[in-house]
């Protein structure tokens, strides 16, 4: 086990430890929580996308489709490849999923 | 075969670290690594396929595919095929001989959904991996992971699926095996070249050019179940599964490759003819259709894209 940071989701206000070695998406997940969605866990699909509000990350790689490089200084981060450094507050970002859905029920609230 | 398109012969993938992709292509997925190139693309094959590769990763910032290719019976076949792609109205480009190694002239085209796919006629045939041709036995030693049997289809997500069925059927000659329809719009159509229930699949999304998934065939349920246990072993991200659709009623497991392309190994599913008439689903069953056991919809499935 590595050093443990606390990480703190601004929207949910929900709190997790996260041991720096592990992408706070996994620590999330692994206390239960859902305050991030989780999608392809490799930095692919941008389901998890956050913004970093306050806190040191190191990043691995990530689509560039979802993270462009003017993001990324933002603060823009998938979380699924955000590596805590110091204790973070992030933010959660994410289309709402019935924006891209073949449910028809869905489809219909988004026609509304 | 309608047309002299024959069936899948390649994808190629998109990963964000070739390292990691490898572990999880080759010890995972049990595909073959069998060249490079120099744009620093790997070649990989699974063992029972004849021709040399069948799945190329292409390191890149974005995940995704760039193109899956259907390999036709010959070269007549793929000049009359890319004339009539022109008149279909595609924008269509000739790739020469050896832009992929050892592969024959290429022929790449645009579907209205959004997708890039090619045919090719020639590609050099290894055989099988480590049997010999004659007298073969019933597998060969030293296979890794899953031991995945085939490349066998990609799903695809984009828009315009009716003028991407005609561009399929009309011109490519494959037949529509199974859809499911939202009352007079299809949502999902599944369109095979032999008597596999689909060669490739689309599914009805805002966005144009998405890919879902890229598939390969296991023999058993028992091979599915050895599959997810390697999955666990190697904490590799898991979709759904071990479980069976509705549509199609293949026995699977889905998983995401380590740049988030999401992978399924299967076994089993319906067989389909030409003559047969079309499996539908309808909308309101959507969740049994993909996923028979849990007859709900996973969001994730859906919207989960690279």
């Amino acid at each position: 086990m590595g050093r443990q940071h606390q990480v703190t989701e601004a929207r949910s206000g929900q709190r997790f430890s996260c041991d720096e070695a592990l992408p706070v998406l996994t620590a999330m997940e692994q206390h239960g929580l859902l305050c991030v969605p989780v999608g392809c866990r490799g930095g692919g699909c941008g389901l998890c996308k956050v913004r970093v509000l306050a806190g040191d990350y190191e990043c691995g790689r990530m689509s560039c489709k979802h993270v462009p490089a003017d993001a990324r200084e933002q603060g823009y981060v998938l979380a699924c490849r955000l590596f805590a450094r110091s204790d973070l507050c992030i933010e959660r970002y994410s289309k709402p999923c019935s924006e891209s859905t073949v449910d028809p029920q869905q489809r219909q609230k988004v026609s509304l | 075969m309608k047309k002299g398109v024959m069936r899948p012969g390649h994808v190629q993938l998109r990963v964000l670290d070739m390292a990691k992709a490898l572990e999880h292509y080759v010890d995972l997925l049990g595909l073959i690594e069998v060249d490079r190139d120099g744009q620093g693309r790997v070649y990989l094959k699974a063992w029972t396929e004849t021709d040399k590769f069948s799945v190329v990763l292409r390191e890149a910032d974005e995940p995704g595919m760039d193109f899956m290719g259907f390999k036709v019976i010959d070269d007549a076949c793929l000049t009359r095929l890319a004339g009539e792609l022109l008149e279909f109205g595609c924008q269509v480009e000739e790739l020469p001989a050896g832009e992929l190694k050892d592969c024959g002239r290429r022929v790449q085209f645009s579907s209205p959904s959004g997708h890039r796919f090619e045919l090719f006629a020639q590609k050099q045939v290894t055989g099988k991996w480590g049997l010999a041709e004659v007298n073969p036995e019933a597998w060969p030693r030293g296979l890794k992971g899953m031991r995945a049997v085939r490349f066998d289809h990609c799903l695809l997500y984009g828009d315009e699926l009716d003028e991407t069925l005609r561009l399929f059927t009309e011109v490519l000659g494959f037949t529509l095996a199974e859809q499911v329809l939202d009352g007079g719009t299809r949502i999902a159509q599944f369109l095979s070249l032999c008597m596999k229930a689909h060669d490739v699949a689309f599914i009805l999304h805002p966005e144009k050019g998405r890919f879902h998934h890229a598939s390969f065939f296991l023999e058993t349920w028992e091979d599915v179940l050895r599959a997810a246990d390697l999955i666990s072993m190697t904490d590799t991200s898991i979709d759904i599964g071990p479980t069976r659709h509705g549509l199609t009623h293949g026995k699977t497991i889905y998983f995401f490759d380590p740049s988030g392309n999401r992978n399924e190994v299967f076994c089993g599913g319906d067989y389909h003819y030409p003559d047969h008439p079309v499996v539908t689903w309808t909308a309101d069953q959507l969740g049994k259709a993909i996923f028979y056991h849990d007859r709900q919809l996973n969001e994730r499935f859906l919207t989960v894209l690279t």
